[in-house]
């Protein structure tokens, strides 16, 4: 990482603290705020949020390691999230999901080359009534076919 | 997206105009708002079912400088999507319940802890707030009553199931892993920031709406003697009409089926994931806490499904949402899993199987919180339900 890519970045998460306040019970929406903009949370991110709230590293990466939404792994300029649980399952998620792993060249797990599209599995969604359903970074989709889900992801590129 | 509810019952679809809770509570005082709670007979709309006015005295009684009201919106019970509903196209029910909640327990600070699936509704949910603001509904001396001041705000999850237990969302909301506190001590007493805290659900929010406006005993007239007023079914599977269905307590499986037109059913999965799953000769029994309490989630499955297949999913869901704190949920869910795996290669004996329903029960009196606490249901219930489908007629082995 760049000097100048590492300052800005310190700057950034300067702000996020000035925001939401210099204290243990920010961590979460300082995290969030970082996972929206970069797609993941680096080492050097969660170095930053450490020292800024005053705590040690490894209680930012216990909690960042935690929740799934909070990823210390990059992830691509798109999240897709395919709902797996049972009712989504019953009604074509199998489908979908295959048409999308076509689709994107890439499996359940995995960002695309151009990274702009990583590519997971949630659980429920809560959107039962209406499964299958995907979230597309914060969207959500219902009663997916796999043409319709080609059709939202194609509208990412 | 659709959030139109499908059946609009007498309670918590009852007339209702934003603000009337609050003006209400304000005239009759923090004392008679607790008195009409516990006239209603109003249970915890999350599941578990524990008495809000109890839940509220406790927290109204507790002496600190700080108290906290959380609404506890990290609806992620599969199968359940009812909160969803009432916060996009009801949140006047939810926000004008929290305002009495921290007028009755003298809090000043009340925080909704929304999934991070539902981010797309922060916006509207903000706007709403910041209505309620000009209208003095929240802020300072609301209403003009001096010294009531009391606001929310909204923090949102990210993405861990077992935060919506209620000790696990504290500690989410104090910046750690979503990890269960041992109980007790309460939150009543030791909530957030170690003050005391009164978290209920969405639904139940709601519902102290149009307690305090219409009074407890109109509440309690509706409904059974032992689960009071009404309950929002989230209803999905196999149905000709899905959706968020309000029905009085003490409806029968079989009553509600024919309202949401399923034919051929064979399975309900009453209370998600965590709930229990029966079969047809259960039909007849009725959704309340005296035989069937849950907090709403009805799975409903058709001859079609191969219930084996539908217990590994939730299987899978349980391994891979347990927090991991406490060995008997952590290492049970996976023993389990691995159970229904051997049963669908057809590679299994009775006799382990027993030993997995017994390591089910161990589960139940040992895991730390509810997660652990009720995961081994559905395996136990799936299991014993359908043993001639899953054990005798070879389905089991696909």
């Amino acid at each position: 990482m760049l000097v100048l890519e590492k300052n800005s970045l310190s700057e950034e998460i300067g702000k996020l603290v000035d925001l939401y306040g210099k204290d243990r019970s920010s961590l979460l929406p300082i995290l969030q705020g970082i996972e929206k903009n970069h797609k993941y949370i680096s080492d050097f991110a969660q170095q930053e949020v450490a020292r800024l709230l005053d705590i040690h590293p490894v209680e930012v990466y216990s909690v960042v390691t935690f929740y799934s939404f909070l990823t210390h792994k990059p992830m691509g300029r798109n999240v897709v999230r395919l709902c797996q649980t049972i009712t989504c399952d019953m009604f074509g998620k199998e489908a979908v999901a295959k048409a999308i792993e076509r689709e994107l060249g890439i499996k359940f797990g995995e960002t695309t080359k151009d990274k702009s599209v990583t590519l997971e599995y949630a659980n429920c969604l809560g959107m039962c009534d209406q499964g299958p359903a995907m979230l597309v970074n914060d969207q959500v989709y219902s009663h997916l076919t796999p043409e319709k889900a080609i059709e939202i992801l194609e509208k990412l590129k | 997206m659709e959030n139109k509810v499908k059946r609009e019952g007498a309670v918590i679809f009852s007339e209702y105009n934003r603000g009337d809770a609050v003006k209400k509570a304000i005239s009759i005082g923090r004392e008679d708002v607790l008195f009409e709670l516990k006239e209603s007979k109003l249970r915890g709309r999350g599941g578990a079912g524990f008495p809000t006015s109890t839940k509220w005295m406790l927290t109204a009684a507790a002496k600190s400088d700080k108290k906290y009201v959380i609404c506890n919106a990290d609806e992620g019970e599969p199968g359940t999507f009812k909160d969803r509903v009432l916060l996009l196209e009801y949140p006047e029910l939810v926000f004008d319940g929290m305002v009495v909640g921290g007028y009755a327990i003298g809090a000043k600070e009340g925080i909704v802890y929304l999934r991070g699936e539902y981010e797309y509704m922060l916006k509207s949910l903000q706007d709403y707030l910041e209505e309620m603001r000009k209208d003095n509904l929240l802020g300072k001396d609301i209403l003009g009553k001096k010294g009531f001041d009391f606001d929310i705000i909204i923090r949102l999850g990210s993405g861990a199931y077992v935060c919506g237990e209620e000790t696990a969302l504290i500690e989410s909301l104090e910046g750690h892993r979503g990890e269960a506190r041992n109980r007790p001590p309460f939150p009543v007493n030791t909530g957030l920031n170690g003050k005391p805290t009164t978290v209920n659900n969405v639904e139940t929010f709601a519902s102290v709406a149009h307690i305090v406006t219409k009074g407890g005993s109109w509440y309690s007239q509706h409904g059974t003697d032992k689960s009071t007023g009404s309950k929002l079914f989230s209803v999905s599977g196999d149905c000709k009409k899905p959706g968020v269905y309000e029905l009085p307590w003490g409806t029968t499986i079989n009553e509600l089926l024919k309202i949401v037109e399923a034919d051929n059913t064979k399975a309900v999965q009453v209370g998600g994931a965590s709930g229990l799953c029966i079969s047809k000769s259960q039909f007849d029994r009725q959704l309340g806490y005296e035989d069937l309490g849950t907090g709403g989630s009805i799975m409903v499955f058709n001859e079609s499904r191969n219930m084996l297949h539908v217990l590994k999913n939730f299987m899978e869901f349980f391994v891979e949402e347990s927090c991991g704190q406490c060995t008997p949920c952590r290492i049970g869910n996976v023993k389990l899993l691995e159970g229904v795996e051997m049963i669908e290669k057809g590679e299994y004996t009775f006799n382990y199987i027993n030993k997995l329903k017994e390591l089910g029960e161990t589960m139940r009196i040992s895991s730390k919180c509810g997660l652990g606490q009720s995961s081994p249901n559905p395996f136990i219930s799936i299991l014993e339900n359908f043993k001639e489908e899953i054990f005798n007629n070879g389905k089991g082995g696909k």
